[in-house]
C-alpha cells in the first residue's frame, strides 16, 4: 500500500493486453529476461561501489541481498517492506470482523481464504524485509510500539456485510494499482513477492465485486446497503495513494532507485479511471458530483480525498486505530504461550535425538 | 519468540519433472513445522507437488562482492563451448 509505482516501458500502463494481472505476468516475463541478458561481474575492487551500484539499477537488473547498496536505500527498503507487511497484517482485521456473521457458507469459506492470504502476503513481505538484516521481532516489535505505520484505510469499521464488498473492490482495487508497479522493483525479493501477491490480489477484487454486484441487484433495501458501503469506501480508498506529488516527501529519491515507478497522482488518477466503468455495472453512483470525463486530459477530473483527515488517521487519530493495534496487540500476547510450546518442543525433541545418537 | 524459531528457505518442486526452487522463507521451531508453515504459506493454490525446507543458516552463500574473483576460472575456457571449433562445410552429424 505504501510504494507505488507503475511501469510501462512500452507505452501507457493501459495498453498492456490483459489489464493488471497481464502486467503481473511481464512484470515476471521482464524480470526472467533481466535475468538472462546477464550482468557484469562484481565491482573492482578499486571501483565506487556507488556508481556500480547505479550501474546495475539503471541497467534494469535486480539488487539481491548480499549485494552492496546504499544504507539509504536499504533504510528506505526497510520501512517499506515492513509497512506494507504490517498493512496485511492489520488488514485481516476489518474482514475477518464479518467471517462469523458471512450471509452463506460459501462467502464465509471465501472470506475465511482471502483473510488467510492476507496473513501470508503479510509473510511473505516479512521475509523480504528480513533480507535487508533486520530481524523479525523487531519488526513486529515496532508495529505493536507504534513505530512504524501501516496502511491508513484499516483504520475506518466494517459496519455491513456490504463493506466486505467494497473492501474486495476498492481497497484491494487500490492496493493492485499500488502494486503492480512494485512487481518491477529494483530490489529482487521484494519484486518476486510482490508478483506473488499481485497474482493472489485479483481474486480478492473480484470476490468483492461480485459481493456489491449482487446486493445492488438484490432488494433496494441491499442495494442501499451496497450504496452506502461505496459512499463510505471511495475517499479513504483515494487517500491510499499517499499525498498529492507536491507533498510527497519520499517520491524522487525512490523513483530514481526504481524503487517506485509512477507517482502517487498518477496512479490515483488511473485508479479513478477504472474504477468509473465498473460502478456503472455495479449500478452503484460514485460520491461525486464533480466526476466527470475530461476531453482534452483523456481522464476524469475528481474530487480530491481529504488529505488533512489521512494524515490525522496516519497519526493515530482514525475511527480504529486504538482497536487495531490492542487486537494485535492481544493476538500476540495470547499466542506466545503456543510459540513458546514450540520451541520447547522442538528442544526435547532434538535433545531425545541427541541421546540415541550418543 | 523467533530469536528461538529459526529462519528456514523453502524450495517448492512445482510440477513432477521439474526441480526444487527457491519460493521464500519462514520461522519455525522445528524442520516438522517448517514443513507444514511452508505447505500453508507457499502452496495454498496447488503450486507444488514437493518441498524442501532447509535452515537458512546451513546454507553457505559466494557473495556477490567475489564474484570476478570465484567465477573468473571459467571465464577464459571458451574451448568448452561447441561454438568454439570450426566445423568444415558439409559433415553431419556432429
Amino acid at each position: 500500500m505504501y510504494g507505488n509505482d507503475f511501469s510501462a516501458p512500452n507505452g501507457a500502463p493501459d495498453e498492456t493486453p490483459g489489464g493488471l494481472l497481464g502486467e503481473v505476468e511481464a512484470a515476471e516475463a521482464e524480470l526472467r529476461a533481466a535475468a538472462a541478458r546477464g550482468r557484469r561481474g562484481g565491482p573492482a575492487p578499486d571501483e565506487d561501489l556507488a556508481a556500480y551500484f547505479a550501474e546495475v539499477v539503471d541497467a534494469e537488473q535486480k539488487i539481491e541481498p548480499r549485494d552492496w547498496m546504499p544504507d539509504a536505500y536499504r533504510r528506505t527498503l526497510i520501512r517499506q517492506i515492513a509497512q506494507h507487511a504490517h498493512s496485511e497484517i492489520i488488514g485481516m482485521q476489518p474482514e475477518g470482523n464479518w467471517i462469523s456473521r458471512a450471509p452463506s457458507l460459501k462467502r464465509k469459506a471465501i472470506l475465511l481464504a482471502k483473510v488467510q492470504d492476507e496473513a501470508g502476503h503479510g509473510l511473505y513481505l516479512y521475509a523480504a524485509a528480513e533480507t535487508l538484516g533486520i530481524s523479525r521481532d523487531e519488526l513486529v516489535q515496532l508495529l505493536l510500539d507504534g513505530r512504524q505505520k501501516y496502511s491508513s484505510i484499516f483504520n475506518y469499521p466494517t459496519l455491513s456485510w456490504a463493506d466486505v464488498g467494497a473492501i474486495g473492490w476498492l481497497v484491494d482495487g487500490a492496493a493492485i494499482v499500488n502494486q503492480v508497479p512494485l512487481c518491477r522493483c529494483s530490489y529482487g525479493p521484494y519484486a518476486r513477492a510482490m508478483i506473488r501477491v499481485c497474482k493472489e490480489e485479483s481474486f480478492h477484487q473480484r470476490q468483492g465485486y461480485e459481493i456489491l454486484h449482487t446486493l445492488a441487484h438484490g432488494t433496494p433495501a441491499q442495494h442501499a446497503m451496497a450504496q452506502d458501503a461505496v459512499d463510505r469506501w471511495w475517499y479513504p480508498s483515494l487517500a491510499m495513494f499517499g499525498p498529492p506529488d507536491g507533498d510527497s516527501t519520499h517520491s524522487a529519491q525512490s523513483m530514481a532507485w526504481k524503487i517506485k515507478r509512477f507517482s502517487n497522482d498518477d496512479l490515483r488518477q488511473r485508479f479513478v479511471d477504472m474504477c468509473v466503468q465498473q460502478a456503472e455495472i455495479l449500478g452503484l453512483r460514485i460520491p461525486d458530483a464533480d466526476l466527470r470525463w475530461n476531453d482534452e486530459r483523456q481522464a476524469y477530473d475528481y474530487t480530491q480525498p481529504d488529505y488533512d483527515e489521512l494524515m490525522r488517521v496516519i497519526s493515530g487519530d482514525g475511527p480504529c486505530n486504538r482497536e487495531r493495534i490492542a487486537n494485535r496487540r492481544a493476538a500476540h500476547a495470547d499466542g506466545a504461550w503456543v510459540r513458546e510450546a514450540a520451541v520447547a518442543y522442538a528442544a526435547k525433541r532434538a535433545g531425545q535425538k541427541e541421546t540415541v545418537t550418543a | 519468540m523467533t530469536s528461538h524459531s529459526p529462519l528456514w528457505e523453502v524450495f517448492v518442486r512445482a510440477r513432477r519433472g521439474l526441480s526444487h526452487t527457491h519460493v521464500g522463507s519462514l520461522h519455525a521451531p522445528d524442520a516438522e513445522l517448517a514443513l507444514r508453515n511452508a505447505r500453508d504459506l507457499y502452496t495454498r493454490r496447488q503450486e507444488g507437488v514437493s518441498i524442501w525446507v532447509v535452515p537458512a543458516g546451513t546454507i553457505t552463500a559466494s557473495s556477490p562482492d567475489e564474484k570476478d574473483a570465484f567465477f573468473d576460472p571459467a571465464a577464459d575456457k571458451v574451448y568448452r563451448h561447441p561454438t568454439f571449433y570450426d566445423v568444415p562445410d558439409g559433415v553431419a552429424h556432429l
